[in-house]
């Protein structure tokens, strides 16, 4: 191993190297063929679920003591998150990977029972969880939420609507964010709703893109939820939603660098044979230069993606720089994945091509996980301008 | 019982394999490597039998530079229990792979040698007869099933005609075929466990083995470009072309 071949980055041993061999080949086998299948389904098959906690993918991150692989880094995930990317759909990587911000409050306030009895199955990919925080009327806002969740005796009454909820048609448990004291952020409380519990029913959403992942609207009327389904202290979830958007913009800024550097490959190779008035299309100055742009432009954020994996990994949370990743992570996938469309010309508009998905996905990730101009309020913010 | 499972480090099945300009051989510095998918299969089975209870240790080992050091840790993720690696430079026929496969079963006293039935680099498919013969120990070769008992082994092998089932008296050699089983993805605590597992170093000339050139390359060539096809209406047409190039 050693001197086997030049390191291409500071953060990443061979131990990540052999990592990713197995994460491509899982890859390659297990998703890539049926994704088309999956898009046209609109969900991922629950099998697929056992498939990736069998390789040993689900439970990257978590506790070894509930079926988890520990890590001693955050590269990991990305590994995870870029190989997925691979093939081009990101609603794999949203919706095979929702427990990733469902879980993670499980994970750190869960008893050991709620750990038992709700994360361990889902990283044995046997159950799927989803995370329940927007609503109709809101999402980034969480200090106002307004789903309500009154105690009655040992339950809580649930009333209201979650909305634009990844695997929230097929997830067994529901990590619901409820107001359960005063307005504003020290009302906040997290529950897990069961599937099936009465008063608790949801309805498909169709999209513009993502669509082997399931969305849906949830719907909370006069749900009881046993006191003993809430994670941690009472009006203590908002602190725990927030450490969890920082989690989920890293994961986010890392599927749009993944993406873009798909496009950026795709575009590259099709100029190469693709022949225009008879020469390659890679011999022309317009095209060399956009792929050109396009490299650079992906390989900054790249280096900035990194860094912050690795300021993640040793514990710190720079608010700031996660929300600007995530802003020039997608802003970059946006611009590069229209010049591959653009160089693919007509081939790049027709479903099939890689960029073609990619390009009509480009939207939820600037949306989802905290819109840019969000993002851009909450880095100016926490900078203490 | 103990095995032993040959594990090749070979050009990665991925890889459009490109000839060098001299004609000497294949382009491979430079190139993704991994283990032989045949030598995975060999390993899986192990690996199986010794979940099941049917083998107590698993030995891989390898022949190559020090580059083969990252084929063993494969193995040893997959679940080996440790291994040796022959470290020779250079090019090693498959007599000469034989000999020096035949000496360290000798020495470590296993019942059984897995290994794929064919490396996919120069496709061979001779060094575990030639282990068994150098031995004189029974083979079952192409096993499409294996199971380990009381001494024996019962085999599967998939030949023309069929299946074919053998019964054979351990020691014996199993090289194993494409449908024999799906090798399992590796994870990450494997292959961070794997880093602490023995490797042994040795060389041919502690296993006494003579390194012979037997064979001599003389040269690679690329295979012939395909050449453009005709469209034929109708099956008459299609026989008469074909009987036209004297094909039928």
């Amino acid at each position: 191993m050693a001197g086997a071949k030049p390191a291409l980055s500071p953060y990443l041993n061979e131990d990540h190297d052999a990592f990713r061999v197995q994460v491509r080949r899982f890859v390659e086998r297990e998703c890539t063929p049926h994704i088309d299948a999956w898009e046209a389904a609109g969900e991922l098959p629950r099998e697929l679920h056992r498939k990736a906690a069998d390789a040993g993918l689900l439970g990257i991150g978590f506790p070894e003591k509930l079926g988890g692989v520990d890590v001693p880094d955050r590269f990991y995930q990305q590994i995870v998150v870029e190989e997925l990317a691979r093939t081009s759909a990101g609603g794999l990587i949203a919706s095979l990977l929702s427990h990733g911000i469902a879980s993670p409050p499980l994970m750190y306030a869960g008893t050991p029972e709620q750990q038992q009895r709700f994360l361990r199955p889902v990283l044995a990919g046997e159950r799927i969880a989803a995370l329940a925080v927007t609503e109709p009327g809101g999402g980034s806002d969480v200090a106002n939420l307004r789903t309500r969740a009154r105690r009655d005796g040992d339950h809580y009454v649930v009333d209201g609507q979650k909305t634009f909820i990844t695997s929230g048609m097929r997830a067994d448990y529901i990590t619901l964010a409820v107001r359960t004291g005063e307005p504003g952020l020290g009302g906040v409380s997290l529950l897990v709703v069961e599937a099936g519990t009465p008063g608790f029913t949801r309805s498909p959403l169709q999209k513009m893109g993502w669509h082997c992942s399931d969305t849906a609207t949830l719907y909370f009327d006069g749900c009881r939820v046993p006191v003993s389904h809430r994670i941690g202290a009472e009006n203590a979830g908002f602190m725990a939603i927030m450490m969890n958007f920082n989690n989920e913009r890293l994961m986010l800024a890392a599927q749009a660098w993944a993406s873009a550097q798909l496009c950026y490959e795709e575009s590259l190779a099709y100029a190469r044979e693709r022949q225009t008035f008879g020469k390659p299309l890679l011999s022309r100055q317009a095209i060399r230069h956009k792929l050109v742009d396009m490299k650079s432009r992906i390989d900054a954020v790249k280096a900035q993606l990194d860094l912050l994996t690795w300021r993640v990994s040793r514990g710190q949370t720079p608010i700031a720089d996660l929300c600007l990743l995530k802003n020039l992570a997608t802003s970059t996938l946006e611009s590069v994945a229209g010049e591959a469309v653009q160089i693919f010309g007509g081939a790049g508009y027709l479903r099939g091509a890689k960029v073609e998905r990619v390009f009509r996905e480009t939207k939820v990730l600037s949306i989802g996980g905290g819109a840019s101009e969000v993002m851009k309020d909450l880095a100016a913010k926490q900078l203490g301008y | 019982m103990k095995a032993l499972v040959s594990v090749k480090r070979v050009v990665d099945y991925n890889v459009r394999v490109q000839v060098k300009s001299d004609g000497s051989g294949v382009i491979t510095e430079g190139v993704k490597h991994s283990m032989n998918p045949f030598d995975e299969i060999a390993m899986e089975e192990a690996v199986r039998l010794k979940e099941k209870g049917k083998l107590t240790e698993i030995v891989a080992i390898t022949i190559g530079g020090a580059k083969n050091e990252e084929t063993l840790r494969s193995a040893l993720a997959f679940g080996a229990d440790r291994a040796i690696h022959i470290k020779e430079e250079g090019d090693v026929q498959p007599l000469t792979a034989a000999r020096a496969f035949a000496a360290a079963l000798k020495k470590e006293g296993a019942q059984v040698f897995f290994a794929g039935k064919q490396a996919i680099d120069d496709d061979a498919n001779q060094t575990g007869q030639m282990v068994a013969a150098l031995l004189d120990i029974a083979q079952a070769t192409f096993a499409s099933k294996v199971e380990l008992d009381g001494g024996k082994a019962v085999v599967t092998r998939e030949v023309d005609a069929g299946l074919e089932t053998l019964e054979v008296d351990l020691p014996a050699v199993i090289t194993t075929d494409l449908r024999l089983n799906e090798p399992r993805y590796l994870k990450l605590p494997d292959i961070m466990k794997a880093k602490k597992k023995p490797i042994e170093t040795v060389t041919f000339a502690d296993l006494g083995v003579e390194k012979g050139a037997a064979l001599t390359i003389s040269k690679t060539s690329a295979p012939p470009k395909r050449s453009k096809g005709i469209m034929v209406k109708t099956v008459d047409e299609l026989v008469s072309a074909l009987k036209s190039k004297g094909l039928v």
